[in-house]
């Protein structure tokens, strides 16, 4: 049984949005809404890194938590989705999520709420027809035998999708490759404790 | 960071006897190429990562994963988002998570509940107080038809609000299991049309409610010994009190300062589009749900008494009039303002048929 995750790689996103652009294409996602986004720190600065983020997929989903209609659930592959039926657009799932991911149609008065939508990671969602389920959700890829198709296009590879421990092993090899003793995080206090290139080239 | 679009170098023109030409330069770039492939493939064997620390840019560093964490956005942070001011990490959404579901939602259950079990057990042990004199059947006039409207209107959405409100922190828990997705969606999407629409209805009419009675819920030297005393229960003798009791007082305070809070607070998340933050309404969901619940349980009381738990009361506000007896058990100060203007039944029979809109307004000071 896989364990769904995404990664990126801080040190390779040129902040091209092809991520996301890709996302809205897939998933044909609602005006307004962009379920990945690119967020770049220090711009323009020595120290500018840019980080694509969505729905992380967490193991210990907060919004799940939360959610007052408990229309929240996990794939057999770690995937979190929700039941559109049953969403209120409360925004609690939005308070909760440590990664802004959760967002909110507002085409009624008084600005509330339309129903949530986030990344699926490409894997639709509960409907009763394929043609509903893109419609609500977008498109299964992963029931095709495919990755979300942000990752898959990402230009330099920093955005990694795929098992957890397949997302770990090429990271492993990065960090390897770029060979620094602190190739994950340089000038990490704890280098000599956690450092990755270290370990893979002493233990094999 | 842009793209760079590099200008493509203008081309060469192109004669006759260029041709020739031509083919050299083809011969003389495909021979660079060849070559500087050789040149590529000795540069990547002789990359060494001492060379590349010096020279490549600075790596993301521990620091740049704690500002992200905290949640931190400086003046150069950017957002691919339409219209997102949401920084990369929401560092207090566990800290709200935590509060609501192992604080809030627990001791609410055990607030509500538990003050539920108080009021049966004191029910079945003291039970309810009667009317220690016989009725007298001359009647006071206690409660206006318009105050008795609103009073009514009032309580009715707060038993609709705290009901709906309860539905969706517990309701997941009962009634999904209970009836199966299908009601269930119906049942909690008219749950929250419910509570968001009434709210604000209830929150005005409280603050219409709560104006109309300060004047006789200002505190009194008496009030504080009714208190003292257990408003008569400790030491089985009467206590001093006016239109209103230490009692109903305390009552009137808690909704004029914690349901103030808990109106204002539901505004903040009911009307989610004047640019209230995350965090903002973090707070806000806590602050309501705790006031809210803290006055649903205390309401419990305030219902017990004034229906099951003390003969007389509950016809003071259906039918506004209330026996000349329990007037001068209950509320002897008031009593002795206005007993001299008691009426008889028929009396209260006559001026009832001629019109409700024709009743004086209750006269009291406290």
């Amino acid at each position: 049984m896989a364990q769904m995750k995404f990664m990126c790689d801080a040190e390779r996103c040129i902040e091209c949005n092809g991520c996301v652009t890709a996302c809205k294409n897939a998933n044909d996602v609602e005006w307004g809404i962009q379920r990945r986004r690119v967020v770049t720190l220090n711009d323009g600065e020595a120290d500018e890194m840019s980080i694509s983020v969505a729905c992380m997929h967490c193991d210990d989903a907060p919004c799940m938590a939360v959610c007052p209609t408990d229309c929240f659930y996990k794939t057999d592959d770690g995937i979190v989705l929700h039941d559109k039926d049953l969403c209120i657009g409360c925004g609690y799932c939005l308070y909760a999520c440590p990664f802004g991911a959760p967002q909110f149609p507002q085409q009624d008065a008084f600005g509330e709420r339309g129903k949530m939508d986030k990344c699926t990671f490409c894997a639709g969602g509960p409907a009763e027809s394929k043609e509903e389920e893109y419609e609500k959700y977008g498109s299964n890829r992963i029931a095709e035998g495919k990755l979300p198709l942000c990752a898959e296009m990402c230009s330099t590879k920093a955005l990694l999708a795929g098992d957890a421990q397949n997302v770990a092993d090429i990271f492993r090899q990065r960090v390897v490759h770029r060979g620094h003793k602190d190739g994950g995080w340089s000038n990490n206090p704890q280098a000599s404790a956690d450092n990755l290139a270290y370990d893979a080239a002493h233990k094999g | 960071m842009n793209l760079l679009t590099a200008q493509a170098p203008g081309g060469v023109p192109r004669s006759g006897k260029g041709l020739a030409l031509g083919i050299w330069r083809f011969m003389l770039v495909a021979l660079a190429l060849v070559l500087s492939l050789g040149f590529t493939q000795l540069a990547v064997a002789q990359a060494d990562p001492d060379r590349e620390m010096t020279t490549a840019a600075p790596g993301i560093t521990a620091d740049q994963w704690r500002q992200v964490r905290s949640g931190e956005t400086g003046p150069n942070y950017r957002d691919s988002r339409y219209e997102s001011d949401y920084s990369l990490i929401n560092a207090s959404g566990e800290t709200w998570r935590q509060i609501r579901n192992r604080w809030v939602s627990p001791f609410g259950l055990i607030a509500v509940f538990g003050m539920a079990a108080l009021i049966a057990l004191f029910y079945f042990i003291v039970g309810r107080k009667e009317l220690e004199a016989p009725r007298t059947g001359r009647l006071l006039l206690r409660w206006t038809l318009m105050k008795r409207a609103l009073h009514w209107t009032v309580a009715t959405l707060f038993i609709v609000l705290a009901l709906t409100g309860m539905t969706l922190l517990f309701g997941k828990f009962v009634f999904r299991p209970l009836f199966g997705d299908g009601v269930w969606a119906w049942m909690i999407a008219a749950t929250k049309v419910l509570h968001n629409y009434l709210g604000p209805i209830f929150g005005i009419l409280l603050v219409i409610l709560l104006v109309s009675l300060i004047k006789d819920n200002i505190p009194k030297k008496h009030d504080w010994v009714w208190f003292k005393k257990g408003g008569g229960m400790i030491g089985k003798k009467h206590v001093d009190a006016g239109f209103a009791n230490g009692g109903e007082k305390a009552w009137y305070w808690l909704l004029a300062t914690v349901g103030i809070l808990v109106i204002a607070s539901g505004f903040v998340l009911d009307f989610p589009n004047f640019n209230q933050g995350r965090d903002t309404m973090q707070w806000a969901n806590i602050i309501h749900a705790v006031g809210a619940l803290g006055l649903t349980a205390i309401s419990l009381g305030h219902i017990y008494i004034g229906t099951l738990g003390t003969e007389g009361a509950l016809e003071g506000m259906t039918t506004g009039y209330v026996d000349e007896t329990w007037a001068k058990e209950h509320h002897n100060l008031w009593y002795e303002e206005v007993k001299d203007q008691t009426l008889s039944e028929e009396e209260v029979a006559a001026r009832k048929s001629s019109g409700g809109s024709s009743e004086p307004s209750a006269p009291r000071t406290s």
